[in-house]
């Protein structure tokens, strides 16, 4: 691996990392986008020069949707408000929760999904983004409510062959899958339970608290996911889901990361519970399945043994494209561990930063 | 109407790092409206997409903040000033 880039979103900028000797040592590049909250980022590798992007939360000045073409030495803001809702629809943009670059077949394609619930498109790279109507006017909008983070819609899973199907994850509304290109939209939640409701509904059609679903490019028909109390396998795209959780100390969580390599690795960071958002048992343990959930494994060599209250977020995990697999976590602690091992060991490689909100890696050739 | 548009440091960058700017318009909505035209970074850093205030965005028109009733529709008078400040709505580190 060449050059490789971590970006660190985090409640009070932006951080990225960089390595040159195959992930061994990282070097970390000063603050940008001083004391405003970094909740997305994304590095878009499919044209030359690779383009970074940021979704930033000015605070007071609302949300920033921006990009750099020189890998964060500079930024551009273009000057058409790259993303808002139309005239007349009487939304704003509160939040970036979301850049989701589409597959290689559609190399200008990025999706971007926001605050309030709602799921853009750019058909430039990201100069600027329209909002998907077809998602914006579903009927089942006006009783989704919003998660503990916000009304958001904060994960995008477009299809690695058919560009039409893209998938959508929301708190609190679950899962939703157009198969035309975002025409129209369909829930996807059959078997995902809303712990949150009263006993007689927690199966209901639509309004499950999703956290996070992940994928491996060779399987797009197999899905996971970490809900608000229940990780959960789809074998047929959403259609259907049931739990996969032998092994996991608790079924609540946030981040959830498929392997780059191997479709029946994942990765997972539970947390005890909604009212107690802690490693269990105060452990700072990654789980890991190379089953497809069949069992879960924890990860903790080189992690800290002292007992650890930081919580890891929905974005705060990745993999990157090497293999061995790179495995990146952030915690709201401000800690940074990295293994290149596939997750057998790890290593602290930044700490004292402000809480993690995002991570996102890359190799750049 | 040609008025004065003073500005916090945190939105200096988006003026060429000016403390103030020339805005022209017989009410904010239309000063602002004018702004959009010649550093639209900085005015969508003070109004949403809708046209509205963003609601922790402080505006003071000679003095008197806009907030309540229909904040563009205040009119700005030649030589006013008009100045900016973030609510102090934090609290949080």
């Amino acid at each position: 691996m060449g050059l490789a880039i971590l970006l660190i979103g985090t409640r009070k900028g932006l951080m990225i990392a960089r390595s040159t000797d195959d992930r061994r040592t990282w070097a970390t590049d000063d603050f940008q986008f001083l004391n405003q909250e970094v909740y997305s980022v994304a590095v878009d590798t499919r044209r030359d020069p690779p383009r970074i992007f940021a979704g930033v939360g000015t605070g007071h000045w609302g949300p920033l949707l921006t990009y750099s073409d020189d890998l964060g030495k500079s930024w551009t803001e273009p000057e058409e408000p790259p993303i808002g809702f139309p005239q007349g629809s009487e939304a704003s943009v509160a939040r970036v929760w979301q850049i989701q670059p589409a597959t290689d077949q559609q190399p200008d394609v990025v999706y971007a999904g926001v605050e309030p619930h709602a799921l853009f498109r750019s058909d430039d790279r990201g100069q600027s983004f329209a909002l998907v109507e077809g998602l914006w006017e579903h009927p089942h909008r006006p009783s989704w409510t919003p998660g503990g983070g916000g009304a958001c819609l904060h994960t995008i899973l477009p299809h690695p062959t058919d560009p039409d199907d893209v998938m959508v994850v929301m708190s609190a509304a679950g899962v939703y899958r157009t198969r035309d290109g975002g025409t129209s939209w369909e829930p996807a939640n059959r078997g995902i339970q809303a712990a949150f409701l009263p006993e007689d509904q927690r199966f209901p059609e639509f309004g499950q608290c999703v956290h996070k679903v992940a994928f491996h490019p060779e399987h797009p028909e197999r899905l996971f996911a970490q809900n608000h109390f229940g990780v959960y396998r789809s074998e047929n795209r959403g259609d259907s889901w049931a739990p996969v959780e032998s092994g996991l100390p608790s079924n609540f969580g946030f981040a959830l990361v498929a392997h780059p390599h191997r479709p029946e690795t994942l990765y997972n960071f539970p947390l005890q519970a909604d009212a107690e958002r802690f490693p269990p048992k105060a452990k700072l343990r990654v789980y890991r399945t190379e089953n497809a959930g069949a069992d879960w494994e924890p990860l903790s060599q080189g992690l800290p043994t002292d007992p650890y209250y930081g919580a890891v977020l929905r974005d705060a995990m990745v993999a990157d494209s090497g293999d061995p697999a790179g495995v990146y976590f952030g915690t709201r602690l401000g800690e940074v561990y990295a293994s290149r091992d596939d997750g057998d060991t790890w290593a602290l490689i930044a700490g004292h930063l402000p809480d993690v909100l995002s991570l996102r890696v890359a190799e750049i050739a | 109407m040609t008025s004065r548009l003073l500005l916090p440091a945190a939105l200096r960058h988006y003026a060429e790092e000016q403390a103030e700017v020339e805005i022209h318009g017989g009410t904010l909505g239309d000063a602002l409206d004018d702004l959009a035209e010649r550093l639209p970074q900085l005015e969508r850093r003070l109004r949403d997409e809708q046209g509205r205030l963003r609601p922790h965005v402080l505006m003071f028109v000679d003095g008197v903040s806009v907030r309540g009733g229909a904040p563009m529709d205040t009119p700005v008078g030649d030589g006013a000033e008009v100045f900016v400040a973030p609510a102090v709505s934090g609290g949080t580190a």
